[in-house]
């Protein structure tokens, strides 16, 4: 059996704003297991990235953790001290964030922000670190390294400053990668030599990956297991594959069928969801997906639990309730 | 029958990009270098290509955003391209555009009454109750209701943003709608939403549409034919399907390839990785531009710019491996 890396037990975080509280994670429970590649899917405001941030401890105020337990390798990651996060964040759990332009320092050379972390959290010289950094950099595809040590974040194409972030964050061999929307802002051509390296990557460095995005053609070809995040809530859980190929709930069914088909000559017409997802401000009472849902019942007014629905699928929806009685969590 | 509204001549347009150096000598960015395509009445032309290919570059020619180096863009038969302010006024009403940012473009402290009477009054003179009249049956088409007649930008979704921009450009009876990126900034679930909207409103009032956007599977949905941009110039035209299943130019082969495929029971296509990253536009390569991240590329490439073959039904494309009749030169 393989080894838990990191569990999460129903997490709640809120925004606490001048309009009133923004429950942007509204209770996910999930775990991930060593070397595994985990997919997040879900829409802007589902809550995917809050969970992120969650999972890291980065959230600001006016943001806040507002109940749940993140345990890493065993131990609690709420518990502890911002001294004691600092040893972990970058160093066995690291983060790449969707926009590579906003994420470098613009005024410190590449080198120095990439020995920073080498120096921190290794504990050697800054001569062994610029020579990990050149290394680093020679993994992650980036031609003449030593160059670009001395060149300055705008002096370089998106898809590099995108390398040099995954180079940064593999640097102190993390045990698990966050890659929030990693190739959101890149072309396509671009997109698919990064998600090639970070999956070479994971393979060669043994390390957990979770892939946020929102683009369903990304996760069924690089995970192995996916979460389809809504309302702050996780709607259905499995492996990519079945989950893919035989949704459960009706959002992922929606979700996928808005997506243009590759069917040849004939030109299907694309079939939307209607309506738009639910305001986080004063989220609905019951099921988030209920007044946009084709299947909707009245007993849709109550917040469904999680049905198991084969031994590895589990999903938030009334409609899989007599399936499997009451084996549901 | 398929007549052409739009035909576009050797297009250039070309930016002067100052040196950062006081002395330094200006160099110029050719950010579209020659290009020629036609839009047929009714149809949809869609544009792909990476960022900074030059596509929006085009779409903002046509609609002449702004003044274009050289070429002849022929709308309805008369040349556009050398009009000034004042001869193209007329025009303006039969060319609008629905823009990617719908937070951008529409103005914050207008009301939805007001931002889509404006093109009407400048190019009309409706009285108001006409204004209303015309207003409310747009809104309907565009799935708006009634009550959002006095709401303003903010209190929308991106969506329902995206289609007052919708409403707007069609509210003056256009014959040609550029819609650069129009559901880039929407979610998954409202994309799809917009689309059918779009294709509804063509279906009932025969609109032309130039659709710009790097989600090549939505292009592939909504186009009947589609030009592929590398680098300022068009390398491959053809009809939307033929492009997508049989594509002939390596970089729309490379491209098409790197689309990832959600549906999980299609045989992975083989991914074509290209290497390296789009040259800089101010300093293109030789020849084609191509052939620096080319798997094929061969010596006459670094010296001659390939020519633009048409290989009938249509079909186009720029590359030194075909002749004439779009086969392989062995």
């Amino acid at each position: 059996m393989a080894e838990k890396l990191l569990e999460v037990v129903d997490l709640k975080t809120s925004f606490y704003t001048g309009a009133g509280e923004v429950q942007a994670v509204r209770g996910v429970s999930f775990q991930l297991e060593k070397g595994e590649v985990l997919g997040i899917v879900g829409e802007s405001g589902s809550g995917k990235s809050v969970m992120a941030k969650s999972i890291m401890s980065l959230i600001q105020s006016p943001g806040k953790i507002k109940q749940g337990d993140i345990t890493w390798r065993g131990e609690n990651l709420l518990g502890k001290s911002e001294k004691q996060l600092r040893a972990i964040r970058g160093n066995e759990i690291s983060l790449i964030s969707q926009d590579p332009m906003s994420a470098l320092n613009p005024v410190v050379k590449i080198g120095k922000q990439m020995t920073e972390v080498i120096i921190r959290h290794q504990r050697v010289g800054k001569k062994e670190a610029e020579k990990r950094a050149v290394d680093l950099l020679g993994k992650v595809g980036i031609s003449s390294p030593e160059e670009r040590l001395k060149q300055y974040p705008h002096e370089l194409s998106g898809g590099m400053k995108q390398r040099i972030m995954i180079g940064m964050s593999i640097s102190c061999q993390p045990e698990l990668l966050i890659a929030d929307e990693p190739t959101t802002a890149l072309d396509v051509t671009i997109q698919s030599q990064i998600l090639n390296l970070m999956s070479a990557l994971k393979d060669k460095e043994q390390m957990a990956l979770i892939l946020i995005t929102h683009d369903l053609g990304v996760v069924a070809e690089n995970c192995e297991r996916v979460l389809v995040m809504y309302g702050g809530l996780i709607m259905e859980e499995g492996p990519v594959k079945e989950l893919f190929q035989n949704p459960k709930h009706p959002y992922t069914e929606g979700l996928l069928r808005s997506l243009p088909k590759r069917s040849n000559g004939v030109k299907e017409r694309l079939v939307p969801i209607q309506g738009s997802p639910p305001d986080l401000l004063n989220p609905p009472q019951g099921c988030p997906f209920a007044d946009r849902c084709p299947y909707v019942m009245d007993k849709c007014a109550e917040l469904p639990p999680y049905f198991k629905v084969d031994s590895e699928r589990k999903t938030m929806c009334w409609l899989h309730e007599s399936e499997e009685g009451d084996n549901h969590e | 029958m398929s007549e052409n509204l739009l035909e576009v001549k050797d297009l250039k347009k070309y930016y002067p990009v100052k040196s950062s150096s006081l002395f330094g000598k200006e160099r110029v960015l050719k950010a579209v270098d020659g290009v020629n395509f036609s839009i047929k009445k009714g149809e949809t032309f869609g544009l792909v290509g990476e960022s900074g290919c030059g596509k929006s570059t085009i779409g903002r020619s046509i609609i002449r955003l702004h003044d274009i180096t050289s070429g002849n863009i022929f709308f309805d038969g008369d040349d556009i391209a050398s009009l000034n302010e004042k001869g193209l006024k007329k025009y303006r009403r039969r060319m609008q555009a629905v823009f990617q940012d719908p937070y951008a473009s529409l103005n914050p402290t207008m009301n939805v009454f007001e931002l889509i009477s404006e093109p009407m009054k400048i190019h009309g003179n409706p009285t108001p109750a006409e204004q209303k009249d015309t207003i409310l049956s747009l809104l309907d088409q565009v799935g708006l209701k009634k009550d959002h007649l006095y709401r303003y930008p903010h209190e929308f979704s991106g969506g329902q943003r995206q289609r007052v921009s919708i409403a707007r450009a069609l509210s003056v009876n256009p014959d040609f709608i550029l819609c650069d990126e129009p559901i880039s900034a929407l979610d998954v679930s409202v994309q799809a939403q917009v689309v059918n909207m779009l294709e509804d409103i063509q279906e009932k009032t025969g609109v032309t549409y130039l659709f710009i956007a790097h989600d090549l599977s939505m292009v592939r949905h909504i186009s009947n034919r589609i030009g592929v941009m590398y680098l300022g110039d068009i390398v491959e035209i053809a009809e939307s399907d033929e492009l997508y299943t049989e594509p002939l130019h390596p970089y729309t082969q490379a491209l098409l390839s790197a689309i990832p495929e959600p549906d999980t029971t299609i045989a992975k296509r083989e991914r074509i990785v290209l290497s390296g990253e789009v040259p800089s536009p101010l300093n293109a390569p030789s020849g084609c531009k191509f052939r620096t991240r080319c798997p094929h590329a061969m010596d006459i490439c670094r010296e001659v710019v390939p020519p633009m073959l048409a290989i009938g039904n249509g079909r186009q494309v720029a590359c030194h491996l075909y002749d004439e009749e779009g086969k392989i030169i062995e």
